[in-house]
């Protein structure tokens, strides 16, 4: 079914009784050329673009619980291609590029914003290194402004210019970063994969992979064995988990990040504002609601709930930042699991198991990346040749010590990116 | 209307307050909702999405309905709900999300356009054309949304945030709570009982039945009378937990100032973190509605809100009431307005065993099928077997059964348990650590049941605490069982509202799950079930239950929606209190703070330190004078520079040697009593950490100095390598950079100003460059070093810090009668950059030793930190960007740091970046801009002209490639 | 969240520095080879359930410990002295 305006006419006159399944729920079969393991918005990206770029169709995403459940589910929207180092910079332009033709490619309102994204600085040195990746942003072909205090201030007026213990200086502006609409974007790639015949199976887990001289040969799940040809792990958040089934050991520790929505409030914040002297962001949903975040809790965790100390930090910052928030009630709090990589960047690569491919270490960033990380997935496991957005990405770079992709400069403590 | 006789208010205290700016009277201890009802005020909100007419549907914090703003300036609060906002002298409360007013309201035009606008209809249009979206559909749809408005200015009340401990927290003062901190405080045991109303005894104020000999409410006040004596027993009213977390900390939101016409200064909310060793949770119910056609009229509320509103508060909230229930507990309500003398006009019960009643008229096996009224429940339909029937009615009590309170014991991720007997979701056991749930919110619903299982509870939690119960009788109450069969959505065409204020009815619910959001997460995403104010408090179950038949599975099958913390929304403000203004971080001075400030000198944040960027001179206008003039003040005479904020740790014992080799690259085993030596540090991950001199004191004692940025990370590295790697190494460390104050004297006549100065005059020959010692500075015990961050002659002289001050100012006059005088940041810059020297802009955590060309300083005899994960080919590869000087060379004169480098005829594109620009400055002593970057194989290509490219800044310059040290390349100048 | 400082009794999250998993005790040789010290910076078992990892009482007594914990559920099992693990 096509949606459209004139499609919603014509089902709200006639009862609203027309509407099909966006996708089937198949019953597993027996093999497939390819199996992806995570339902989540890189794996059914990966689905969709193996199925629409490489005509791969004989392809099954199992999912352990229901599709869009993990990250892609909870997370703050931000979309950006504002990185400074090449490896990154090559991959998120690719993103954002992506995700500008999204909805009409997909059929399907992501509801992708771009609102700008403000990194404001607040002192000479901070200025300087985002003018040093604003630089980066350009010479990739992204757009990046740096913006005075003047100007800032006439855009954002409602922040602590005056009284703040780091004064605000100005920002690096990013006028096609945005937000979207997170589930969306998973249900758009999941009803675009499944049209075109990728098997979408919900509350399948998979519990073992099944390896024979040194190549993959299948899956085995909690809804019976399933053979593949090539399988894909995508399952930020248990990578380790999924990855040590083939014997692997990852440069991953899993940490949580929480976020922050309140009630529902009359339009009040335009852009997507980040303070550079205290982890937080934030924006404001369509509904109303301000949607925020900070820091990692900073503790390995599965928990997918964090604590206090974090949750009262980012609120300081946003106190500090637009004391105008401060009426604003937090209506939820919600954590997600983060694979953490030594550098922050993530890994798109082949493993030492043929047939075995990998997508992790997706940090905090993982949402924007969706688009790409599934279009470069898909080409690296169709043609088994990294795509070149995505080359970077490689999982022995640590071993090597050759294209280390370390934004944050805070070494090879996972934690700390 | 208010109830002759009804109620626990005092008649005689009347309180005025305005409601859209009609003035009202009601009563202290009135909510906004029980004054309004009290005044035949029906209509207080809009609904979110079709902006229907809405009236309260509870009378607690799980409103969905009436939200208002309260106040009108700076410091109004959106979002609050009424039936939670006591009444005070003065009160302004004003309705939202509707325009022009709250009884016309132009979008309630959306309610025709109801069809279009069902499940997701978003994500299907407004794609076409692109552009349109950030233009034209998400604008409209911004403004339409969003409840009540921020004022846009800074939050001007104040706020506050504690801890408190106790060995028991019992959360919610009902009946359980009670008798579980009666018992609990008998028993000596520190108890905190914390209730989110403004008065405690829970459903006690809104039940007429008794406890013991007495009625409810009165024991309930005896209680709180012998809790409030004991010592060891603290209330916490208006106090809400909004979360547990781990390890036996809760979060709670008490609201000290939101019932107060006036506050005199006192904070308006404080969030507390409460350490419990155990905790009760008896947090009660929430009665549900059920979906029927219609069922959002103003007047229609839940069946225990209205014997709320009536025994509790005195209001009748209509003059001819129906009920509509499944169960037995909606009888009570009829009862009681009967009792009261208000007219029911019918008690409907869908069960066709319901008891009968000669009080009121009872139609058993009967449902509301429909409702009329514009602004206002005026009638509702009732279906039987007989057929329809209509009732005029201006109120109707729902009660579709009770929902336990359980949602702490979901904020851990923990499903609750299904009981097909009280069609209701019971907490999982353990779903806390140390958390026990006793009573209603525990799925026992009678009040005698309540006190019993408060009562277990709290001896439960005695003993798990090691105390003795005391003997405690508890009193007989009403013990009746909960009968109930489940009705959730009555069948028949039209919108049957779940989620009140999100407007989700039983057919968007229907919808979804035709599209395959079956999965209740999916369901609830896709519909926006359970994502406004109240989470769901009062839909997530009937909307579960609409789910599960649509889709052939039981309740238990289809699952249970979670509820994540906060249990009720809390203010920004209040979690981050004190985070406003300077108060987000500590502010760090020196001791020469004052003395800086005394002399004009602009303050400059360096990480919590603050530190003078420069001194003006009379007559200087720009902060390029005053620096220029700073610099050639350190190059031809002398200049004064506090370096206090530099890290300094005092290292001592057998083995301190031994630690300084392990975590420096270089060796510093040779070095001699009284000599100092520059280090280099790497992380484990081979690339530069920090540098710093470190001077041997004496034998066994070291003073490292580390980078201001990176004083705490490398004080917190020794502490790891001698607990962690080494522990058998004898070494001690201790931070010392707030005991010492440090002054750097710098210039051709430091020698001659110190001598004026120290007791001893420094002896030729005595005090080579990177020396240190003891000295006397008139009196005090000081320490020197020679060492130079500038390129000159320089020492850093450093005594207690309670001397700081009067030893800057002394130096400073002396300094000012050699020619010379304090400088500050920006100069100090400017200096090291014409020397080539690094600071944190080179060491920016992704360069190497060999990126620095500090190569050599890896020295090849010892294991140290970083050592072998240094020697990877991708941290000594030909290519990477190394350290290099840069001088202009073409038309344009400027380099700007944060540039990037590119051969000089090529496209400023990512492919051919070759590098970027560090550090950068105008040089007074070479009358041009110099600057450092780092360029691929850099000091291969001294001599090169290179590009450099600022977009941002819109600057290209064509630069040479040069060596990084500029001046006095030899060090001449600072040995001599 | 509150751990046990040995030296200290216990104490809010807030007063700890969180490094990683304590494999950070075992530090191979120099000449260990690359698996070695490639499982000893990068690598990581990363356990859903009970794991050791390291602490700094920072705004405490400067204790380093180890802190047996559960990455699921948040309990702590046990903690102690690095040094006196580590020797």
């Amino acid at each position: 079914m096509r949606f459209s305006g004139w499609r919603i006419l014509k089902e709200g006159l006639t009862g609203n009784s027309g509407w099909t399944p966006q996708w089937r729920d198949p019953e597993p079969k027996e093999a497939y050329d390819i199996v992806i393991i995570g339902g989540g918005g890189h794996g059914l990206s990966t689905a969709y673009y193996l199925a629409r770029e490489h005509g791969l169709r004989n392809v099954a995403v199992l999912e352990k619980g229901w599709i869009g459940g993990g990250n892609v589910g909870r997370n703050t929207t931000i979309v950006r291609a504002n990185y400074g180092l090449p490896g990154n910079s090559e991959f998120y332009s690719h993103s954002l590029k992506l995700w500008e033709g999204l909805e009409q490619e997909l059929n399907y309102n992501v509801m992708f914003s771009q609102r700008g994204v403000i990194n404001l600085y607040h002192s000479d040195g901070q200025r300087d290194a985002f003018v040093r990746r604003g630089n980066a942003m350009v010479n990739q072909g992204d757009d990046a402004i740096l913006l005075d205090r003047a100007a800032l201030r006439r855009k954002l007026p409602y922040l602590d210019f005056d009284t703040a213990r780091f004064p605000v200086l100005g920002g690096l502006y990013h006028p096609r970063g945005g937000t979207a609409r997170h589930d969306a974007v998973a249900w758009g790639y999941a009803r675009g994969a499944d049209s075109r015949g990728v098997d979408l199976i919900q509350n399948c887990e998979v519990t073992g992979i099944d390896i024979d001289a040194g190549r993959v040969t299948g899956v085995q799940t909690s809804r019976g064995a399933i053979r593949a040809g090539k399988v894909g792990i995508v399952v930020a958040g248990r990578s380790s988990q999924v990855a040590a089934m083939a014997g692997l050991r990852l440069p991953i520790e899993s940490h949580v990040l929480q976020a922050f929505v309140t009630e529902g409030l009359k339009p009040v914040i335009d852009q997507v504002v980040t303070f550079g002297m205290g982890h937080f962001y934030i924006s404001q949903s369509d509904k109303g609601g301000l949607v925020f975040g900070g820091d990692l809790d900073g503790y390995a965790s599965y928990a997918q709930r964090g604590n206090l100390p974090l949750v009262e930090h980012v609120m300081e910052a946003g106190m500090a930042l637009m004391p105008m928030i401060g009426k604003a009630r937090v209506l939820r709090s919600w954590g997600g699991i983060m694979d953490m990589s030594p550098d922050g960047s993530p890994v798109i690569d082949r493993t030492g198991i043929e047939g075995l491919y990998l997508n992790c270490g997706w940090c905090y960033g993982g949402f924007k990346a969706v688009p790409a990380s599934g279009h470069c997935f898909a080409h690296l496991l169709a043609t088994d040749r990294p795509h070149a957005a995505a080359a970077g990405f490689r999982l022995d770079r640590f071993r090597s010590g050759e294209g280390i992709m370390d934004e944050e400069a805070t070494g090879a403590q996972h934690n700390l990116h | 209307m208010r109830i002759a006789g009804k109620g626990l208010l005092d008649r005689s205290k009347p309180v005025a307050f305005r409601f859209d700016g009609v003035r009202y009277e009601g009563l202290e201890g009135d909510t906004l909702a029980s004054a309004l009802l009290a005044n035949g005020v029906r209509l207080m909100g809009r609904s979110f999405k079709y902006h229907r007419p809405r009236g309260v549907l509870s009378a607690g914090s799980e409103e969905p309905n009436a939200l208002v703003t309260i106040g009108r300036g700076a410091d109004r609060i959106p979002n609050t709900r009424a039936t939670v906002q006591e009444i005070f002298s003065g009160l302004d409360a004003v309705s939202q999300n509707r325009w022009p007013s709250l009884a016309v309201d132009l979008l309630g035009l959306n309610d025709l356009a109801a069809p279009f606008l069902g499940a997701g209809f978003y994500y299907k249009t407004f794609m076409w054309p692109a552009a349109f979206w950030e233009k034209l559909y998400e604008p409209a749809i911004r403004r339409a949304a969003g409840l009540g408005a921020l004022s846009g200015q800074a939050d001007g009340d104040v706020y506050d945030r504690a801890y408190a401990f106790c060995d028991l927290l019992v959360i919610g003062a009902g009946p359980a709570g009670l008798m579980a901190a009666l018992v609990a405080g008998r028993a000596g045991a520190d108890v905190i009982l914390a209730d989110e109303d403004a008065r405690m005894g829970g459903r006690l104020l809104s039940e007429t039945g008794a406890v013991g000999e007495e009625a409810g409410v009165s024991w309930a006040g005896e209680v709180l009378a012998e809790l409030e004596s004991l010592p060891n027993v603290r209330l916490m009213r208006r106090t809400t937990v909004v979360g547990p977390y781990d390890q036996g900390t809760f979060g709670a939101l008490e609201r000290l100032g939101h019932h107060l016409p006036h506050r005199g200064g006192g904070p308006l909310e404080c969030f507390w973190r409460i350490v419990a060793r155990r905790s009760i949770l008896a947090a009660g119910a929430l009665e549900r509605p059920i979906a029927f056609r219609d069922n959002d009229r103003p007047g229609i509320m839940t069946a225990g809100a209205v014997r709320s509103y009536l025994n509790r508060w005195g209001v009748s909230p209509g003059r001819a009431v129906t009920v509509f229930g499944n169960n037995d507990d909606a009888h009570r309500t009829a009862r009681d307005l009967v009792d009261a003398g208000v007219h029911v006009a019918g008690l409907i019960d869908s069960r066709h065993d319901a008891p009968q009643s000669d009080l009121f008229p009872v139609y058993r096996g009967a449902q509301v099928c429909g409702s009329a009224g514009r602004r206002g429940l005026e009638n509702i339909t009732i279906r039987s077997i007989a057929g329809e029937d209509r009732l005029q009615t201006d109120c109707l009590a729902v009660s579709g059964g009770w929902n336990p309170s359980l949602h702490l014991t979901c904020h851990m991720n923990t499903r609750p348990h299904w009981r097909e007997d009280i069609a209701a979701f019971v907490p999982a056991p353990g779903a806390v650590p140390g958390l026990s749930a006793a009573g209603a919110c525990n799925g026992t619903f009678s009040t005698a049941g309540c006190l019993r299982e408060g009562a277990a509870a709290a001896r439960a939690a005695l003993e798990d605490l090691g105390r003795t119960a005391p003997p405690v009788v508890v009193p007989e109450a009403e013990d009746d069982p909960y009968r109930i069969t489940p009705l959730w959505a009555v069948a028949g065409r039209g919108r049957a509202w779940l989620d009140f204020q999100n407007d989700v009815t039983v057919k968007d619910v229907k919808q979804a799950a035709a599209e395959n959001f079956r999965s209740v997460e999916h369901m609830k995403r896709y519909t926006t079930q359970g994502m406004a104010t109240d989470q769901g408090k009062s839909s997530n179950v009937a909307a579960l239950a609409v789910l599960a038949d649509v889709t052939g599975r039981s309740i238990p099958e289809t699952g249970a929606t979670g509820f994540r913390p906060p249990y009720s929304p809390v203010a920004i403000a209040a979690l981050g209190a004190g985070g406003s203004g300077k108060g987000f971080a500590p502010e760090r001075q020196t001791t020469s703070h004052a003395a800086s400030l005394d002399r004009g000198a602009p303050m400059i944040e360096a990480g919590l330190w603050y530190r003078p960027s420069f001194f003006p001179a009379p007559g200087e206008k720009t902060w390029r004078q005053s620096c220029d003039r700073e610099v050639r003040m350190v190059r031809e005479a002398v200049g004064i520079c506090d370096v206090s904020t530099l890290g300094k740790i005092d290292i001592q014992g057998p083995d301190a040697a031994r630690l300084l080799d392990f975590v420096y690259t270089n060796g510093f085993g040779s070095l001699q009593v009284g000599r100092v030596r520059y280090g280099l540090m790497l992380r484990e991950d081979g690339y530069v950490m920090d540098d710093g001199t470190t001077a041997r004191l004496a034998d066994q004692q070291y003073l490292m100095t580390t980078t201001t940025a990176a004083a705490g990370d490398v004080m917190r590295h020794l502490e790891f390598v001698t607990q962690g790697l080494h522990p058998d190494w004898d070494v001690r460390l201790i931070s010392v950079t707030e005991q010492w104050a440090q002054f750097a004297v710098a210039g051709p006549w430091a020698r001659a100003l110190l001598n004026g100065l120290l007791d001893a005059p420094l002896a030729d020959g005595d005090w080579p460059f990177m020396a240190c010692g003891e000295v006397s500075v008139m009196g005090v015990a000081g320490r020197l070093f020679r060492i130079s961050f500038s390129g000159e002659h320089a020492y850093e002289l450093a005594v207690p810090a309670r001397y700081g001050e009067a030893l800057f100012r002394e130096l400073v006059a002396r300094a000012e009668g050699l020619g010379g005088g304090p400088y500050g940041m920006e100069a100090l810059n400017v200096l090291r950059i014409e020397k080539g020297l690094i600071t944190h802009a080179e060491i920016d955590g992704r360069t190497t030793a060999f990126d620095l060309g500090l190569g050599r300083m890896l020295s090849s005899k010892k294991d140290f930190i970083g050592k072998t994960l240094a020697q990877r080919p991708g941290l000594l590869a030909a290519d990477r960007q190394r350290l290099v000087g840069l001088k202009p060379v073409g038309a344009v004169k400027l380099i700007t740091a944060g540039a990037h480098l590119f051969a000089a005829e090529a496209e400023p594109l990512r492919a051919n970046d070759q590098g970027w620009v560090s550090s950068t400055a105008f040089s007074p002593t070479l009358g041009h801009q110099i600057a450092l970057g780092f360029l691929s194989r850099g000091p291969e290509r001294l001599g090169e002209v290179v590009k450099m490219v600022d977009h941002l800044r819109g600057v290209e310059t064509l630069c040479e490639v040069v060596a990084p040290v500029f001046f006095d390349p030899e060090g001449g100048r600072a040995r001599g | 969240m509150r751990i046990s400082c040995p030296l200290c009794g216990p104490r809010d999250r807030r007063e700890f520095y969180y490094r990683g998993a304590a494999v950070a005790l075992q530090r191979p040789a120099a000449d260990a080879g690359e698996d070695a010290w490639q499982a000893y910076v990068f690598l990581r078992d990363n356990p859903a359930g009970v794991t050791r990892d390291l602490w700094y009482h920072a705004q405490g007594c400067g204790a380093w410990l180890v802190v047996t914990r559960d990455t699921a559920s948040h309990e702590i099992l046990a903690t102690e002295l690095a040094a006196e693990v580590a020797s």
